[in-house]
């Protein structure tokens, strides 16, 4: 296969980045995407370029480090799947592919297609957690649990904090990624003891990144690659709305 | 050099208990005195720093990737085992024990193996308190499955991402503390150098990824959690990211790096299918509950598997190994597919493939089961190679996967350069020459959870160096050398690209150095691997500059490395004259084939000491004492 790729370059943070065009030729179709930007990245090398830089690691569609925006679509568009998992038989011979970072104020662009993503682990860090200390737990199976809540619980749990929500948002919203560990957590037993204070302290910190507001449109369930579902706002808003009439503080 | 491996007298059983007494405490109100380096933030290092602090220590982490919640731990699927015996199918904590060290073909430690097994039912506990999501049955306790190398099913799960779950349980344990203040986190930094002053670890230098500033951290301890080196072999199912960095500077400051030979090749991945390929792809161990695993009977047989009658298919696991089939342990089903594939009997483009037939279950069980039981690793398995595996059995190969050598330590998880612990995957101690499938998660949370926070806490107490400043003239010494060493690789300006070395490097060392050895293709890897890396030096191409966030700097200095540790794995692969586990040479197998193990001579660990760039390490040996268990034949049969 013959492309041509459409990349935004942006060497630091400070700089203006801008988009640059390069051929590309002699792709297999039974690449993966960051393989074809790989075969890229190794001609502009020889050429004494400096190489592409864009985030990936497992490239097993579970940790959540790429994060590329393809044609306009945040990991390209195929459902349920990562820039790492898509592959290149779904392009077309020819074609011309635009290769951009993700976009959201929330997640500035460190270099070309990379991104910080610090706020999302900070949010985490402000309760996205059950408070116990390691030890003195009880038994396992002392506390049953339904199935369907478990499994529920486990739905939301698939999150892997890749952000293609947030980039996929004409607002640049966190609130699937922030619901899903909202729910995650007020779902089980476990969880369900701090789950007031949880979502209020969440939210309070996702607003002071910088992410904007829900209005329910769905492009980042749509662009969820473990296709995490809208139903949890929906959860994450009558949890908000209970903590508030309760008075808790962030 | 004196390898005292600090095994507690008593019987096998009090063990840990009795050390657990005997460690010397460090008072609530100390521990704030004490400062803790944590390098790695996957399983092992988030548990750890997460434990750490909640003790009250001072303790900094550090990783490489752009949050700890990316750590590799993350891509693991199957299972974690613990002993809890919910099944009511005969399990204890020591079948769980004799079974990792039979599966280890003993080559592990006896003590460490029974506390790992010990505290595998804490970590269920711990996980389910931190809201991890296991799978349940309808009654709401938790459900089990079987794997490799067991006849019980003691494996918890939580679908096919239970590395994802049980890593986001450590690390949303490590953001509360984080959020504390008790944890300093430092993503996108990668350790670069270990300090050692007066003979003990102090402390590290590291670059932050995005700028290229080098600095440097003292501590009272430093604990490497940097997983393993598969990525030696270039195609592995690690991580594009992992690398022997961490634990390779550190062997060259002193601390003696254990068993490189005994990497672990699983036998259900997704085979290669070009050369473009970054990376090679696991399916989870646990299809082959479900999962029969056959070739064509007739060789070079092109039939589609539909069209293969059932009376000229061979399964060849089930054929030879009745009692546990297609649940034979890793190492022994990777060598009989590598086997039936060299009769010419293999599968799918190169003939190097075999059939993972999921017909039977479906037909058993119904599509819908299975789905739900495997969804999300047929739908990985679409992904990549675009076929349906509920049509069509699966291709599957054997690939690289986990490496059960590492840095030695002792009981304490402490390496032989004091201060410096190291645990998870990157340390040597549990697994012997194979690990089981479920037993990489045991052993990390183990490790982090409930090991190292008692044992660090006596080097503390006892220990007798003095306290040291990030301006001591070690560190200013290790920050220097670390500078030259990135501007040495940016001047180098050749004609190669650095992934060009890497690959040749990992066709060595599959070719030479993979499922099967010998004594001349070792000997020719180790003429091999040194020409290349004399190349490397002279010949590789490196952009960029080393001020800014340098990808290309960051893979350079990872496969310099590489270029050096894949001749001290080959070393020891040809120093052990013996078949065991995923160590197998040639010379050394019964006439079925079977590993020959030589328990006379080869019941030790190797301990291999750096001696300097010109100059072979030398060899240490640990004898391997088993006070509890015959060293039988390993019999899956």
């Amino acid at each position: 296969m013959n492309l041509t790729l459409r990349v935004w370059r942006q060497k630091s943070p400070q700089e203006p980045g801008r988009i640059v065009d390069y051929p590309v030729t002699g792709i297999i179709p039974d690449m993966s995407f960051l393989e074809m930007l790989d075969v890229v990245n190794e001609g502009l090398i020889a050429k004494g370029e400096e190489p592409i830089a864009f985030d990936s690691d497992c490239r097993e569609g579970i940790c959540g480090t790429c994060s590329i925006v393809i044609n306009g679509r945040a990991h390209g568009g195929q459902k349920g799947t990562t820039a790492c998992q898509l592959h290149m038989r779904h392009f077309q011979d020819g074609q011309t592919i635009t290769v951009e970072p993700w976009r959201a104020k929330a997640f500035p662009v460190l270099r070309d297609l990379v991104t910080d993503r610090g706020a999302f682990d900070r949010i985490i860090q402000a309760g996205g957690f059950v408070s116990v200390n390691t030890g003195g737990t009880p038994d396992a199976n002392c506390l049953p649990i339904g199935k369907a809540e478990s499994d529920l619980a486990m739905d939301a749990a698939a999150c892997i904090g890749c952000g293609a929500c947030v980039a996929a948002c004409k607002n640049a919203s966190a609130m699937l990624f922030v619901s899903a560990k909202v729910s995650h957590l007020s779902l089980l037993p476990q969880g369900e003891v701090e789950k007031d204070q949880r979502v209020m302290s969440m939210v309070t910190q996702m607003d002071k990144e910088g992410f904007g507001n829900c209005t329910v449109t769905g492009s980042c369930e749509a662009v969820c690659p473990k296709e995490i579902s809208l139903d949890f706002i929906a959860r994450l808003n009558r949890e908000y709305g209970v903590s508030l009439l309760k008075g808790v503080q962030a | 050099m004196n390898l005292d491996s600090k095994i507690p007298s008593g019987p096998l059983a009090q063990k840990w208990d009795k050390h657990k007494f005997d460690l010397k405490l460090v008072n609530p109100a100390n521990k704030r005195k004490f400062d803790v380096i944590v390098v790695g933030s996957g399983l092992a290092g988030a548990s750890a720093a997460a434990t750490m602090a909640e003790l009250g220590y001072q303790v900094k982490c550090f990783c490489f990737q752009d949050s700890p919640r990316r750590a590799h731990s993350i891509a693991a699927q199957g299972g974690i085992n613990a002993a809890k015996s919910y099944q009511n199918d005969g399990d204890s904590v020591y079948r769980l024990f004799y079974d990792t060290i039979k599966g280890g073909d003993f080559r592990a430690r006896e003590a460490n193996v029974y506390r790992l097994a010990q505290v595998s039912v804490n970590i269920i506990d711990q996980c389910v308190a931190q809201g991890v999501p296991f799978a349940r049955e309808y009654g709401g306790l938790l459900s089990n499955r079987s794997f490799g190398g067991a006849q019980v099913s003691r494996t918890f799960y939580a679908r096919g991402q239970t590395g994802q779950q049980l890593l986001l349980g450590a690390y949303q344990a490590l953001s509360r503390q984080i959020g504390l203040g008790a944890v300093k986190m430092f993503p996108r930094t990668e350790m670069v150098d270990l300090v050692v002053v007066d003979g003990a670890a102090k402390g590290i230098v590291v670059r932050d990824l995005v700028t290229g500033e080098l600095s440097t951290h003292a501590a009272d301890a430093v604990v490497l959690a940097t997983g393993g080196y598969g990525n030696v072999f270039f195609l592995s199912t690690n991580a594009k990211g992992c690398n022997v960095t961490a634990t390779w500077r550190a062997y060259k400051k002193g601390a003696v790096f254990a068993n490189p030979c005994y990497t672990q090749i699983h036998p259900t991945c997704i085979p290669v299918s070009g050369d473009h390929q970054s990376k090679l792809t696991l399916m989870s161990e646990s299809l082959r509950n479900d999962g029969r695993v056959w070739v064509p009977k007739q060789k070079g047989d092109t039939r589609k598997p539909d069209q293969v009658p059932e009376a000229e298919r061979d399964y060849f696991l089930e054929r030879k190994y009745p009692s546990f089939g297609n649940l034979a342990p890793r190492d022994i089903a990777s060598r009989a597919a590598k086997e039936v594939c060299d009769e010419g009997r293999g599968v799918g483009p190169g003939g190097l493939g075999v059939y993972l037939d999921f017909a039977d279950a479906i037909k058993r069980l119904s599509e819908e089961t299975v789905r739900e039981r495997y969804g999300n690793l047929f739908d990985m398995y679409e992904k990549i190679t675009g076929e349906n595996a509920y049509r069509a059995p699966m291709r599957i190969y054997p690939a690289v996967h986990y490496t059960m050598g590492g840095t030695w330590v002792d009981y304490n998880l402490m390496s032989s350069l004091p201060g410096l612990f190291v645990i998870g995957e990157a340390n040597f101690s549990d697994h012997g020459a194979n690990r089981l499938g479920a037993s990489a998660l045991m052993q990390g949370l183990a490790d982090g959870y409930f090991i190292l926070p008692y044992t660090i806490g006596n080097y503390f107490a006892t220990s007798k160096t003095a306290k040291v400043k990030a301006d001591h003239p070690e560190f200013k010494k290790a920050l220097e050398s670390s500078q030259a060493l990135a501007k040495r690789l940016l001047s180098i300006n050749g004609k190669r690209t650095v992934t060009s070395f890497h690959r040749e490097l990992g066709k060595i060392m599959w070719e030479k150095c993979g499922m099967a050895r010998t004594k001349q293709s070792l000997t020719e890897a180790l003429t091999l691997i040194p020409a290349l890396r004399a190349e490397f030096w002279k010949n590789v191409k490196v952009t960029g500059e080393n001020n800014s966030l340098n990808q290309d700097l960051e893979a350079a200095g990872r496969v310099a490395d590489f270029l050096e540790f894949g001749e001290l794995l080959c070393r020891d692969a040809l120093t052990r004259e013996e078949s065991c586990g995923g160590h197998f040479r040639v010379e050394h197998q019964y006439p079925d084939g079977e590993a020959k193990r030589d328990d006379e001579h080869f019941a030790f660990v190797s301990a291999w000491e750096y001696q300097g760039p010109d100059k072979p390490p030398i060899l240490n040996k640990e004898p391997l004492v088993y006070e509890e268990v015959h060293m039988s034949t390993r019999s899956y049969k």
